[in-house]
């Protein structure tokens, strides 16, 4: 094992020296050591040469090309982070209540879980939904859930994002609709939406219809936002699920980068100009356990986003090249085993997100492996990041690590190995093609049963579960979802459809199956109109996928 | 010729978070059994049609959706009225043990909550396959 | 007849499920069931579906299910993948291309495991097949890895092959053995929207103009299909039924079945004598007297060997 041997005779006497000595006494405890996502850890790093030369080609300042360091020029010393905690439950009055309670808390922003019938654009009535209604996020079927959502809520002052992505459009114009009673202008909308259909693909699984129709959903997101929602973010292309799904760092960075490569070339083949929406992308990562390998993973990928945008798209904006990101601490690194270890863990992984210079985070709460959060454990969670904030001292300066060698060293190589990612896709064809032929699967499985084994084996210690461990108390305070609430919410949806004017949702319903079938035609404004009518998700979805089908999954194993 | 077991590895309901249930396929492969995955979003309809058809001894439920209350005994039932419980259930996911009594009332032999090493899974289909029917 | 025979020819599920399993363990009374449903035998015709992996031949079958179930017709399929050498399990996803079809009672699917029987999975396979055929399924697909000298007995057992090849892989067809290239009916170049489809449909033309050098007009139909868009799926179901009709009209389709028949008579007939003699000679503790002869007495082998067998023969005479 050598670290880079810059011609420092000096590093070669102490090696043969005073560590041989130690080493012969005192063996360290692994023969190899390695990041979480398996990239060789060495005993020290030191400078390579030339190393003052290349600072500005590789770090530059914050807010400055290529962005290692940055987006901002003053970080958090402008602003902290949005602290933006992922909340959604049961009916909308009850997420409501819970929003108004976090914002009441301390937090910045609003983020929006829908329920799984919600997200794969099923109404509460549909038969799919038995068992599903308003467990992980709130039930929405209408414009009158998504009112009640945000009563007493004001949309000009508080941004919001929502994780949605195969029926996007039509969340977007509830949001939109809402906005309109409240009389605020959607050139003061404020917030993202998440509109990342490829990693459902991959990771997540609420697709409903085939790529290529999503991916013209996507952009026409794209278009509608940037001309009449400038503030919106389009798109948060998603690494966290990925992560979620057992892929390493790398992998992490360089699918969720490929998957934007994607969706910029559709836009442009669509026929918008790159600096028109480009700055309107955002992502979002997950930040894992190993300290220092999301610091340098964050940083790596700014750096080659950056490099991508200006020498493959030709952008010319800086605002186009600057990967924004939300972080969300990892939920599967939490366990259900002495659950108030997991405060800890997502202590270390806020830090990381922060020193990684993150524009938004979430923490996950104590009781993650066990359930939906309780009031008492997202404050918790809450407060991990508002003493990150407050008392930890590390938002003084920006990127406090950048020369550390460690870090500058792995944010290398986390680059070098996305890239070569990145060529690979490219000779595949791209994103799609690499999906289709399950390539992105397998490596994501590869690497998520080697870590599982791992943990098996006990060569992965995760404290509490396979070292440390106690005879479990149960634990108590779970949050439990109402199993009424479908009853409640097709009640809801019978009251809608005897009130509201059903020639006119018919009429609407039929213009966005006329504009479907046209692929030059943007959806996004019929949808808003057949919204204000009250036409359900269910409704709007039904017409689509009469035109585009549904997509059908053929995994690799 | 050796008698092999057959097992089902199912994910009901809309919840697409697979990486358990694919880890466990493979994992229960690796241990010498033939498992059948049908992927996400399968009706219970369908899971019990699949069991019937593929007569796997058992048949292992993976859900984190929280649609666990209604969805397992509602396969059980559905197992039981096509004449075919003698298929052993056993489930895993985000399930509180709260509810594990009432899964196990309903005919859900064994739940392996998070963080359960597969040994167990294993020790569980090697205690009982004896009284699968043949 | 027994109630299992009774329940199958009624096309009961359950007990088809559950003959499947007594043949694939060799179960007692395997025989018996299946002398009992073979009069019932011959009405389903057998696609074979065979390729590389990674070709779309689920995919391609999920299509395939479609297009027959719009025409009314009863579908079995059964999806063989292999075990692994080492832990004996193995990993069956096949069905999970085609499960849309789970809860169609005119559609069953059945995954079966290869169990590193070489020749003996090609029997479980045919008896699986007539029982299929005796529960009325109109088309039994039987659907294979090409890989390996199993698949191509099992693909001996369909009444036509469909050979299912995707574009850049490299050298496609040198990496086939060439038993698979020789047993296709009829080739399809999947996934035909990739580079290098038409560069691979140049060399399956080569390959069987070679093949069909003397008869010219005898080549076999290549199809360019997209199943995961559903393109050109239509023209290959029509390809299928012209080419079958072709085959009953000339009688080739019977001369199929019986030399199969044959062929299949043959196996068993060796194997349950080599099983008897095997018996015989372990009983005795004759195997291992022989080696010992052979190879540490350096007796003559085929001298011996002879011997042993006459002494069986005369064995089975006097019992």
């Amino acid at each position: 094992m050598t670290a880079e041997k810059a011609g420092y005779e000096e590093f070669e006497k102490w090696e043969s020296s005073i560590l041989k000595k130690t080493l012969e006494r005192f063996p360290e405890q692994k023969a190899e050591f390695t990041t979480g996502s398996w990239i060789p850890v060495e005993r020290i790093y030191y400078p390579a040469e030339g190393e003052p030369q290349r600072y500005v080609e590789k770090l530059g300042f914050p807010g400055q090309y290529p962005f290692t360091r940055g987006v901002q020029p003053t970080m958090y010393r402008g602003r902290f982070w949005t602290m933006r905690q992922y909340a959604g439950f049961g009916t909308a009055e009850e997420s409501n209540q819970r929003y108004k309670y976090l914002l009441g808390q301390g937090q910045t922003g609003l983020s929006v879980a829908f329920d799984l019938p919600t997200q794969i654009g099923y109404d509460s009535s549909d038969p799919v939904s038995e068992g599903e209604v308003g467990k992980v996020g709130v039930a929405i079927d209408t414009l009158k859930d998504m009112e009640i959502l945000f009563d007493g809520i004001p949309l000009d002052k508080v941004s919001t994002s929502m994780t949605i992505n195969a029926p996007a459009p039509v969340l977007l114009a509830f949001y939109i609709a809402v906005a309109e009673k409240q009389g605020v202008t959607r050139q003061q909308l404020r917030g993202t939406i998440q509109n990342d259909i490829l990693k459902e693909y991959i990771a997540r699984g609420t697709y409903i219809f085939p790529p290529g129709h999503s991916i013209r959903l996507i952009t026409n997101i794209f278009e509608y936002c940037a001309q009449e929602v400038p503030n919106w973010n389009t798109i948060s292309i998603s690494g966290y699920h990925i992560r979620e799904a057992g892929s390493s760092a790398v992998q992490e960075v360089a699918f969720t980068i490929a998957d934007g490569i994607e969706y910029v070339k559709a836009a442009l083949k669509a026929g918008l100009d790159i600096d028109d929406f480009a700055g309107q992308l955002s992502f979002f990562f997950n930040a894992y356990n190993d300290l220092f390998e999301e610091i340098a993973k964050f940083r790596a990928a700014r750096r080659i986003w950056a490099r991508i945008m200006r020498d493959k798209f030709h952008a010319k904006k800086d605002k186009s090249m600057m990967l924004r990101f939300h972080t969300q601490t990892g939920g599967s690194t939490l366990t259900a085993q002495q659950p108030d270890n997991n405060i800890a863990r997502v202590t270390i992984q806020t830090l990381a997100a922060v020193l990684g210079g993150t524009q938004s985070l979430h923490t996950n709460s104590r009781d993650e492996a066990l359930g939906l959060p309780t009031e008492g454990a997202v404050r918790i969670a809450l407060r991990t990041q508002q003493i990150v904030a407050h008392e930890s001292g590390v938002t003084n300066s920006i990127d406090p690590l950048a020369g550390s060698y460690f870090v500058e060293k792995l944010t290398d190589t986390i680059e070098e190995q996305v890239w070569n990612y990145l060529n690979k896709i490219e000779q595949m064809g791209g994103m799609v093609r690499a999906i289709e032929h399950g390539f992105i699967q397998k490596e994501i499985q590869d690497s998520a049963y080697k870590y599982q084994r791992e943990i098996e084996s006990g060569e992965r210690v995760v404290v509490g579960v396979n070292k440390y461990t106690v005879r479990e108390e149960g634990v108590k305070d779970i949050l439990k979802v109402n199993p009424e609430l479908r009853n409640i919410q097709m009640r809801k949806i019978e009251e809608i459809k005897r009130t509201r004017d059903n020639r006119a949702v018919e009429e609407k319903l039929l213009a966005i199956r006329e504009g479907a079938g046209n692929e030059n035609v943007n959806l996004m404004p019929a949808i808003i109109e057949a919204v204000r009518e009250y036409a359900t998700l269910g409704e709007i979805c039904n017409v689509l996928r009469g035109v585009f089908g549904e997509y059908q999954e053929s995994i690799v194993l | 010729m050796t008698e092999k077991i057959r097992i089902l590895v199912a994910k009901p309901g809309l919840d697409g978070h697979d990486r358990g249930a694919k880890y466990v396929a493979r994992a229960l492969k690796d241990a010498g059994y033939e498992v059948i995955y049908t992927g996400i979003r399968q009706t219970p309809e369908a899971i019990v049609k699949t069991a019937i058809q593929e007569d796997v001894n058992f048949v292992g439920l993976s859900l984190l959706s929280g649609a666990h209350n209604e969805l397992f005994p509602r396969i059980a039932e559905l197992l039981r009225k096509e004449g075919a419980d003698d298929v052993i259930l056993f489930g895993g996911g985000v399930i509180p043990e709260d509810d594990i009594p009432f899964l196990k009332a309903k005919g859900i032999e064994a739940i392996f909550t998070p963080g359960t090493p597969i040994r167990k899974v294993i020790d569980f289909i090697e205690a009982n396959k004896q009284r699968v029917s043949r | 007849m027994t109630e299992l025979a009774q329940k199958i020819l009624a096309g009961n599920t359950r007990s088809i499920a559950r003959a499947i399993s007594h043949v694939e363990n060799d179960r007692e009374g395997r025989e018996a069931l299946i002398d009992e449903l073979y009069p019932h035998c011959g009405k389903a015709i057998v696609w074979g579906i065979t390729g590389p992996p990674g070709a779309g031949k689920s995919s391609l079958v999920d299509r395939l299910i479609e297009r027959l179930r719009t025409r009314g017709k009863s579908v079995a399929v059964i999806a063989v993948d292999p075990s692994s050498p080492f832990t004996g399990g193995a990993l069956l996803g096949d069905r999970l291309r085609m499960q849309k079809h789970a809860v169609d009672d005119g559609v069953f699917i059945r995954s079966m495991a290869s169990r590193g029987h070489l020749g003996g999975l090609a029997g479980a396979t045919a008896d699986a097949l007539r029982i299929f055929d005796a529960a009325g399924f109109d088309y039994i697909l039987v659907e294979t890895i090409g890989v390996g000298q199993t698949e191509i007995e099992i693909m001996g057992l369909s009444d036509i092959v469909l050979l299912v090849l995707v574009p850049g892989a490299g050298d496609e067809i040198q990496a086939l053995k060439a038993g698979v290239m020789e047993i296709g009916d009829i080739f399809i170049i999947n996934k035909r929207d990739l580079d290098g489809a038409d560069k691979l449909r140049v060399q399956v033309e080569y390959v069987l103009g070679i093949k069909f050098a003397e008869q010219s007009d005898q080549m076999n139909p290549i199809l360019m299909t997209s199943a995961i868009n559903d393109e050109g799926v239509d023209d290959l179901m029509d390809s299928i039924g012209e080419y079958v009709e072709r085959m009953k009209a000339s009688g080739k389709l019977a001369n199929r079945r019986e030399q199969r028949l044959q062929d299949e008579i043959k196996t068993i007939l060796s194997a349950k004598i080599f099983a008897a003699f095997h018996d015989f000679m372990q009983m005795n503790g004759e195997i291992d007297t022989l080696v010992q002869e052979i190879v540490h007495d350096k007796q003559k082998p085929y001298a011996l060997i002879n011997a042993k067998i006459d002494g069986f023969i005369k064995e089975m005479h006097t019992k």
